[in-house]
């Protein structure tokens, strides 16, 4: 079944006579458990779609089914709490709190999960931090950890609620080739437990790591491919840079 | 999020930028203080006045010539002694006349104030002489030179003995001095009661006044609960004495002691709900300040926002957020003004001044400072509430 599905999504911008179109017309489905890597030239509409997927932002036109829910009637409300509960969101730039310890920052989404009354919010922010191999950086502040811890907190964060998927734009834009695979290979284990990953990437070998490859050009899919080699773990570099 | 979550994080933000936070609420700390230290000296200038309106007798029903320019004062001696024949509620009633004249005798002279009275007027003062006597209504009949000084003339003129069959002058005329008053100590004022000297009514206004006119009556009613009767037929008496047909206005004007000390107060009152309104405005300029800071505070965390929104904060939760924060910011201004309004109040009395400041009062600014960061905190707040997400993530 999938988890994900847009039919017809527009995402439009009006500029008085100028339209920017920065969806126009997406069609696609993502199933329970896959990993989807987003691809497409700069400026060709993924982070609009990420953000449309993430319940950040609402398309113009077109239906949304996230997990069997059309979220075209959501409220402001209904949507924060698909984001809360339902979306961990991952960004380029992290997007951690400032000043703020890696277990508080990990806590946040719970503190604003309604329903979570009697949880232990420390202790799930401490597992999640664990099963992101940071259980010894708790108490660092995002100053005092390198790009790749900086991410892999902003990946606990999105852990925590358990969400059923989790939207990544471009995780790896801001870290170097060592840190991209350590992300990529924490990525492809979560998958494995479970979890649909949407990824943006414009790195061709980071694609490799998605089971599936969606590319974009002026707000539309132009081209999806499967990966054959179902059996591929590590990407082969003779495999790489096609886009 | 929880309430206790809300505010910790509140205390945080605001500790994070200790210096900022400091500044931001002063305006609220002078604000509330200044508020709470005007009215309380308000307060107790007014409760000086009463005190020392109560200190001028027990009863008190006073009658006076009438307000206004035109009118003509016609109280004599002739109605006092009408009003103590005929005033079944009166316990005793005085005549006054007031001069302020320089005394002469023993080892100097003095400058005081010579009252005329009659007998009753110690009664009605609650009164007594310490030494030798107060002269009589016989005396006061017969317009005798008799003369009762207070102790600080008695210690001023005859510091070394005692002045009780003594002669002194009061404007040139030779006055015997009969007693000496017990001392009474100054005023909830701070003017002296026993810089005074007392003659016969009669004698005051033959000798020292060139008018038969007195300055005022004073009585005494004969129980509390009799004022108003006692201050109602005073009034009858008067006007039938001055022979005012039943059209016509009073030609005097009578007031209780209630009523003097609430006009004596009036101007006190008036006076502090102007200082109270001023510092009042500056509580206002204080919220003004918070608003600016919450204002640019929103702006510099559009970022932080922005991540919020994108984890699941709901826009109630970062209104909530901001406005937790300005009224955290507001209240602990506020209790810092609090404290500090009771130290200064506390010095203020040190020095002499009375200052009063009720628990009311206290939980009325605490409360106020509170108001004033909703109201200022809630445009900000509502700013950062408003903001799309997507936007917000974008901002640096
Ligand atoms: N808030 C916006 N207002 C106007 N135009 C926008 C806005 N966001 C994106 N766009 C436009 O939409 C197009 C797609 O942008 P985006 O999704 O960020 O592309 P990508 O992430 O693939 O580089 C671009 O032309 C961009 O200029
Ligand atoms: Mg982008």
């Amino acid at each position: 079944m999938a988890v994900i599905e847009l039919k017809g999504i527009k995402r439009h911008y009006a500029f008085g006579e100028v339209t920017v179109k920065a969806l126009d017309g997406v069609d696609v489905s993502i199933e329970r458990t896959e990993f989807v890597a987003i691809m497409g030239a700069s400026g060709s509409g993924k982070s609009t779609l990420m953000n449309v997927i993430g319940c950040l932002d609402v398309p113009s036109s077109g239906t949304y089914i996230l997990d069997g829910l059309d979220t075209s009637g959501a409220t402001d409300d209904g949507l924060a709490d698909i984001r809360n509960k339902k979306i961990g969101f991952v960004f380029q730039g992290f997007n951690l709190l400032q000043k703020t310890t890696a277990l508080e920052n990990v806590e946040l989404p719970l503190l604003y999960d309604r329903a979570g009354g009697g949880r232990n919010v420390e202790k799930e922010a401490r597992a999640a931090l664990e099963r992101v191999g940071l259980g010894e950086r708790l108490h660092h502040i995002p100053n005092q950890l390198s790009g790749g811890q900086q991410q892999r907190v902003a990946i606990a964060r999105a852990l925590v609620t358990r969400p059923a998927i989790i939207i990544a734009d471009e995780p790896t834009g801001n870290l170097d080739t060592e840190m991209s695979n350590e992300i990529m290979s924490l990525f492809k284990e979560l998958n494995e437990s479970g979890i649909t990953i949407v990824m943006v990437t414009h790195e061709a070998d980071i694609a490799l790591w998605a089971g599936r490859k969606i590319v974009l050009r002026d707000g539309r899919v132009i081209r999806e491919e499967h990966k054959t080699d179902a059996a591929a773990v590590r990407p082969l570099p003779a495999d790489g840079g096609t886009a | 999020m929880k309430a206790s979550t809300l505010i910790r994080l509140s205390l945080r933000s605001i500790l994070r930028n200790r210096m900022r936070s400091l500044l931001t609420t002063l305006g609220i700390i002078i604000g509330v203080c200044s508020v709470i230290v005007m009215v309380a000296v308000g307060e107790g200038s007014q409760a000086s006045i009463r005190d020392n309106i109560s200190s001028m007798g027990t009863n008190l029903i006073m009658i006076t010539p009438p307000r206004g320019q035109n009118a003509a004062n016609r109280l004599v001696i002739e109605d006092v002694e009408k009003i103590r024949k005929e005033g079944a509620y009166v316990g005793a009633a005085s005549g006054v006349v007031r001069s302020g004249s320089t005394v002469v005798g023993g080892i100097g002279n003095w400058p005081t104030t010579v009252y005329g009275v009659e007998p009753d007027y110690l009664r009605i003062k609650e009164w007594n002489t310490g030494a030798g006597d107060f002269f009589t209504e016989r005396d006061v009949n017969t317009r005798v030179k008799k003369a009762v000084i207070g102790t600080t003339v008695a210690k001023q003129l005859f510091p070394d003995e005692d002045p009780v069959g003594k002669r002194f002058r009061i404007a040139n005329t030779p006055f015997d001095i009969v007693g000496v008053l017990e001392s009474k100590g100054s005023n909830a004022m701070g003017s002296d009661q026993d810089d005074i000297v007392m003659v016969p009514l009669s004698t005051a206004i033959s000798r020292l006044r060139r008018s038969k006119y007195l300055q005022s009556i004073e009585i005494s009613a004969v129980s509390e609960d009799r004022m108003d009767d006692a201050q109602a037929e005073v009034e009858t008496i008067l006007r039938e004495a001055h022979r005012l047909g039943p059209d016509a206005d009073n030609d005097f004007s009578v007031m209780n002691q209630a009523q003097i000390i609430e006009m004596a107060s009036s101007i006190a009152k008036t006076l502090t709900m102007l200082l109270g309104a001023i510092a009042g405005v500056s509580l206002l300029v204080g919220g003004i300040g918070i608003m600016n800071i919450m204002l640019v505070s929103v702006t510099e965390r559009t970022r932080e926002i922005g991540i919020r929104l994108s984890v699941g904060a709901r826009r109630r939760d970062i209104l909530r957020q901001f406005l937790t924060e300005s009224v955290v910011l507001s209240l602990s201004g506020g209790l810092i003004g609090i404290l500090l309004a009771v130290g200064l109040s506390h010095l203020l009395e040190f020095v002499g001044l009375r200052a009063i400041i009720s628990p009311f009062f206290i939980l009325l600014s605490a409360g106020f400072a509170a108001a004033v960061g909703i109201f200022f905190g809630y445009y900000p707040a509502h700013k950062a509430s408003a903001m799309n997400p997507i936007d917000a993530l974008r901002a640096d």
